[in-house]
């Protein structure tokens, strides 16, 4: 398989990747206003996404026809505002609807709708995409493109059964066009992975279901760079990149935190959480904490 | 005719179309023969139905049309919500074969007894749901179900022919046999056979029928509930399947909307079967063609002294 190669879709040059990623951290603190959004989910995956969507995935707003295209599917899917910034930076869709976020004329919501430019499926319910994406990659086996399939999970999510059924399925199938990327951030909805049902030590078990692991940090660009630059990590085997991140990242008030995974914003709480992205103050502690699940 | 099996139909139409692909939760007693007929395009994943219904999404999102097999309890239980949500709601040509449905799980016992698989799939915006009465009709209607863009529920059942099936098979169409006003037996599934015997029963004691084969659930040949409603002193539904959310909540539910007044007469379960072997699993729960057919007589015995009104029938 070939190296990863920079798509033709890169925005103008004078915006790095972190520049890039600020963007997108601000669309999700935007997208927060009002009805909110699972924001702490949402912020520790945005680096992941910018550089696989930069960098990685031989994909772009027009090449979503391209039958020799790359597919990636948010399975953990409360995350999408930090996908829906990244796409609409990167020119999917005009950055003006993200205005219309939560609103019943359009389709940006808590969770991915396929009718959205670049969303490849709708997902939500934790568990799916991996069984969907296993249905691409067999069929991309088939055919013999060059087609390579990402799903992107949450640590949480793996508590779900049907993530190690479907690791058991990819591995007797060979499936080594399926690349997963876990956001391990270490929360799941309101408490600790490892509080909770411990999926330590990681790697092992990824590694005792078939997979090739690599673990990387996962907001510093040139690790991900490293982390993706050679795929399939093992021809035969299923890829998985465990990227250690952390929930709310950019954001040093709400960073790590149990209770920050979903939260409702006035503006002017956004406008302090923008003002703490950018570094000129910290903000004091917006919104109660709402318990989601 | 068509006299062939069903797995001889699968792998002629596999044969016509490159894009078909044969999946299977090691559920293989209908498609021994396939693996080495289809090759790659026969993919067995193991007992894994949900893997095995979330994958059949992703190959029909890249053209494929899946016909997938698995267990039916196992298929509309276990990968309900994979079902539901990766298949229904992006409305997916994905074909889901469900094997031994209902009565014909026998002596599994309750575990392997789907009997509210109608129910699951109804529920699901855009789902056909197919249920052939015997293995001609099964192969008379796979190429339709294959061919249909929707996605599709197919309620496995190869027994052998008790009716003939001369109209071919086309999805919401039933199929009707005889035209006696007394009482018209609504069936879908292998029961349609011990309905037909029913109603031949009846038809010594003088009580003229008509068996109509619902033989697809949805979408529904409404014209055909109804006017068996309005033409009829009695309708009886005869399913191996919850009487909620089955058969009978499909066809009451008809006749209410088209505002038919008539007798009814629900016979199908209201919890789990006694498992054992068909012949006896029929004789105890009541659905022999001898005790379909007393059950008819006496309803209709009842219903001769509330003409002209919707009563529904008990059976004490």
């Amino acid at each position: 398989m070939t190296v990863a190669r920079r798509s033709r879709q890169d925005p103008p040059p004078e915006l790095t990747d972190r520049e890039l990623a600020l963007r997108v951290r601000e669309h999700v603190i935007r997208m927060a206003v009002g009805g909110g959004c699972f924001i702490g989910a949402s912020l520790s995956c945005v680096e992941l996404l910018v550089h696989l969507y930069r960098h990685v995935l031989r994909l772009g707003p027009d090449r979503l026809h391209d039958p020799d295209r790359d597919y990636l599917f948010l399975s953990k899917g409360h995350d999408v505002p930090a996908l829906y910034g990244t796409l609409a930076e990167l020119g999917y869709f005009p950055r003006q609807r993200l205005l219309r976020h939560l609103s019943p004329e359009d389709d940006l919501y808590w969770h991915p709708n396929r009718a959205v430019p670049g969303v490849e499926f709708h997902s939500g319910s934790l568990g799916h995409l991996l069984a969907v994406a296993i249905g691409v990659a067999l069929d991309v086996r088939l055919r013999g493109g060059p087609n390579r399939v990402f799903v992107v999970l949450g640590d949480g999510e793996l508590d779900e059964g049907s993530i190690w059924e479907g690791l058991l399925v990819a591995s007797a199938q060979h499936l080594d066009r399926l690349v997963l990327v876990v956001d391990r951030n270490g929360l799941q909805a309101n408490v600790r992975t490892e509080e909770l049902v411990p999926l330590e030590p990681l790697r092992d078990k990824l590694e005792a279901f078939g997979c090739r692991v690599h673990m990387t940090e996962g907001h510093h660009f040139g690790a991900l760079a490293s982390a993706f630059a050679r795929l399939p990590l093992a021809a035969g085997q299923p890829t998985a990149v465990v990227a250690r991140t952390l929930r709310g990242k950019g954001l040093p008030s709400i960073e790590g935190r149990a209770d920050r995974w979903f939260m409702r914003l006035t503006p002017e709480e956004a406008g302090e959480l923008l003002a703490e992205l950018h570094g000129r103050q910290r903000a004091r502690l917006p919104a109660e904490p709402l318990v989601v699940r | 005719m068509s006299a062939r099996s069903y797995e001889e139909v699968l792998a002629a139409l596999a044969r016509e179309n490159p894009d078909l692909v044969v999946l299977t939760a090691e559920n293989r007693a209908a498609i021994r023969g396939l693996p080495a007929i289809l090759g790659p395009r026969f993919i067995d994943v193991g007992i894994c139905e949900q893997t095995l219904v979330g994958a059949a999404a992703g190959l029909a999102l890249r053209g494929r049309v899946p016909v997938v097999h698995a267990l039916a309890t196992f298929l509309t239980l276990r990968a309900f919500e994979f079902i539901r949500t990766d298949v229904g709601l992006p409305g997916l040509p994905v074909k889901l074969v469900g094997a031994v449905p209902g009565f014909l799980s026998e002596a599994n016992g309750p575990t392997h007894q789907a009997i509210e698989d109608l129910a699951l799939m109804r529920a699901i915006p855009g789902m056909q749901i197919v249920c052939p009465a015997d293995e001609e009709e099964l192969a008379l209607g796979l190429p339709e179900v294959v061919a249909s863009p929707a996605p599709t529920y197919l309620r496995f059942n190869a027994v052998p022919a008790r009716v003939p099936h001369r109209t071919g098979f086309k999805l919401g169409e039933a199929e009707v046999h005889g035209s006696g006003s007394d009482v018209a037996i609504l069936a879908c599934g292998f029961l349609v056979g011990e309905a037909a015997a029913a109603l031949e029963l009846l038809l010594a004691r003088g009580i003229e029928g008509r068996l109509v084969n619902l033989r697809t659930l949805a979408p529904l040949d409404r014209a055909a509930v109804l006017r068996a409603g309005e033409e009829c002193d009695l309708v009886v539904t005869v399913e191996d399947h919850l009487r909620s959310g089955g058969l009978h909540a499909i066809v009451t539910g008809c006749l209410a909307e088209g505002a038919v007044t008539t007798g009814l007469l629900g016979l199908g379960l209201e919890r789990w079967f006694k498992p054992a072997m068909l012949p006896d699993v029929l004789r105890h729960e009541g659905f022999t063609a001898p005790q379909l057919a007393q059950r008819v007589e006496r309803a209709l015995t009842r219903r001769g002294m509330s003409r002209g009104q919707t009563v529904v029938l008990g059976e004490q």
